[in-house]
């Protein structure tokens, strides 16, 4: 690692928020995806589809 | 077989369509997800170690890298949402309700980060963490009309009946942001008459002004990555509330 | 024009029946000047120098908290629908509630600045600016408020948004309006904050009656 100089800390304090926010951003939106197809699954198991995607099987 | 004699849809016709605009779109992800993330690492790697100190402001030149581009995606973001007002109140296009809808966290997000990198970046330059300097003052600003239009989406019960109402407001604000800004400077001239910062804008090195635009780059693809996905995620969620309104309608007639 | 102007009659009858509405406005408009001397102290110099301030947050709080009640009614007995498909164009029904609006809410803080204005300490020549500058920069914050509460109409409890929204928009109209008081140790540019104030002013009247308008509709329909 090179040397950060005397303001190190506010270089390495701006990386690490940016970062977290950065992953909490992407864990958020996969999170939410998956939680969405999941309870449309658990809904489509219980036998209700839309009326486009024909009747229950 | 209508399918033959029927005229192929257009492109935007068929990005109108929810389900033809996931399935169309589905494949963008994995390669938009790998050059955001080359790009990340190649702009660190310049960001780091191919970049030199600055001569005025020593190492915290390096905070630059990752304060311009969120900075540049606060507007960027306000832009798409405004494009997208636009599309939702003249054509009625259903994805640029959804988009509208997926960019606004995001949006509010970025600015917030540029906000937090502009204060660690000016404790350093300019001894304090807050400056009541005009570009500060206005994505402060910005920031505030980010949260409002993200409660307004999360107050309405009807998403479809919020997509328009939220596109009035949205495009209110997009008029109202130059007169913010210009009102912002206006008055942050008249209480400090001497600037504390002056941008070099053209006058930067390639040294630095490389590693800059690829980290711009980098962070407008990883929103762009995200916001197709959270469009995708919104698409969805519009199909799950449909079917646990039908469940409840089932459910009550069973 | 007769039917804008009835309309303009109908609000402010509506408003002069249910009386208190704006005698509780006032009183709040000068409860925030009483309460300021509590907290930083009877100096009148310090009073002096923060009165175009606290003068222009108190019309400020007060007309964006009391807006809520500008579509709300009428939206609720249905007085809205049929409002909407009156005659006369829907967006000039809304420019004449804002007009009726401005009369109700910005005309009696107007009327009782002198009050704030003794108690703060302000001389003469700076009364007459903080009055000027009030009756050219609510208007505007009128016009704003009518966007926030046509935004914010069709939402149940709606009540605390359209304030929170609308306020990052009229920051230009608070930075003007204290800049057309206040002359500031710098050079006097109270004149051009003026100017700028009643820019404003008359960019937000003619452009929000639209706004407004189409935000009722689309969350109506």
């Amino acid at each position: 690692m090179i040397d950060l100089g005397p303001h190190a800390v506010f270089i390495i304090a701006a990386y690490a928020g940016v970062t977290l926010a950065v992953a909490a951003l992407i864990f958020w939106t996969l999170f939410d995806a998956r939680r969405t197809a999941s309870k449309t699954a658990a809904l489509e198991a219980r036998g209700i589809r839309r009326r486009s995607a024909g009747p229950a099987a | 077989m209508t399918t033959d004699t029927a005229p192929k849809p257009s492109l935007w016709n068929r990005l109108a369509h929810p389900g033809q605009f996931v399935a169309l779109t589905r494949s963008w992800l994995w390669p938009l997800t790998i050059v955001t993330a080359a790009l990340f690492a190649v702009g660190l790697w310049f960001a780091f170690f191919n970049s030199p100190e600055d001569y005025q402001m020593g190492d915290t030149v390096r905070i630059m890298y990752i304060h311009v581009p969120t900075a540049w995606l606060s507007q960027f973001v306000y832009g798409i949402m405004a494009v997208s007002a636009i599309g939702s109140l003249v054509w009625r296009h259903p994805m640029a309700d959804v988009s509208m809808k997926a960019a606004a966290p995001l949006g509010a997000t970025f600015t917030a980060l540029a906000l937090f990198t502009g204060s660690l970046w000016g404790r350093p330059t300019w001894g304090t963490f807050w400056e009541w300097d005009g570009r500060m003052t206005s994505t402060l600003v910005l920031l505030l009309i980010y949260l409002g239009i993200v409660a307004l989406w999360r107050a309405f019960d009807d998403q479809l009946r919020a997509a328009r109402v939220i596109a009035v407001f949205t495009l209110v604000g997009a008029i109202n942001i130059p007169i913010i800004k210009f009102s912002v400077d206006w008055w942050s001239t008249l209480h400090q008459p001497s600037s504390v910062f002056t941008m070099r804008g053209p006058h930067m090195p390639p040294s630095i002004l490389t590693p800059l635009l690829v980290m711009a780059i980098a962070f407008t693809m990883l929103f762009l990555t995200l916001h197709l996905k959270a469009m995708h995620t919104e698409v969805a969620r519009r199909r799950l509330m449909a079917l646990q309104r039908q469940a409840a309608q089932t459910g009550a007639s069973a | 024009m007769s039917a804008f102007a009835a309309v303009i009659a109908r609000e402010l009858r509506l408003s002069i029946r249910t009386g208190g509405d704006v005698l509780t406005l006032v009183l709040f408009f000068v409860m925030i000047g009483v309460v300021v001397p509590f907290a930083v102290g009877p100096d009148r110099d310090l009073l002096a120098r923060l009165a175009p301030g606290v003068v222009w947050i108190a019309a400020f709080l007060s007309m964006l908290l009391g807006l809520d009640r500008l579509f709300r009614a009428d939206h609720e007995d249905g007085t809205l629908i049929l409002l909407r498909h009156a005659d006369l164009p829907f967006s000039a029904i809304v420019a004449a509630k804002v007009i009726a609006h401005w009369i109700v809410s910005a005309v009696p803080l107007i009327v009782a600045s002198p009050l704030l204005a003794v108690m703060l300490a302000l001389d003469g020549a700076a009364f007459w600016r903080v009055v000027l500058s009030l009756l050219v920069g609510t208007p505007a914050l009128a016009a704003l408020g009518a966007i926030g509460a046509a935004v914010t109409v069709s939402i149940r409890r709606g009540g605390l948004i359209a304030p929170v929204l609308i306020l990052p928009l009229a920051v230009p109209v608070l930075i003007f309006g204290v800049g057309a008081i206040s002359t500031g140790p710098g050079p006097d540019l109270s004149g051009s904050a003026l100017l700028f104030l009643a820019a404003i002013s008359l960019i937000t009247l003619a452009l929000s009656p639209f706004a407004a308008a189409l935000a009722i509709s689309s969350g109506e329909d």
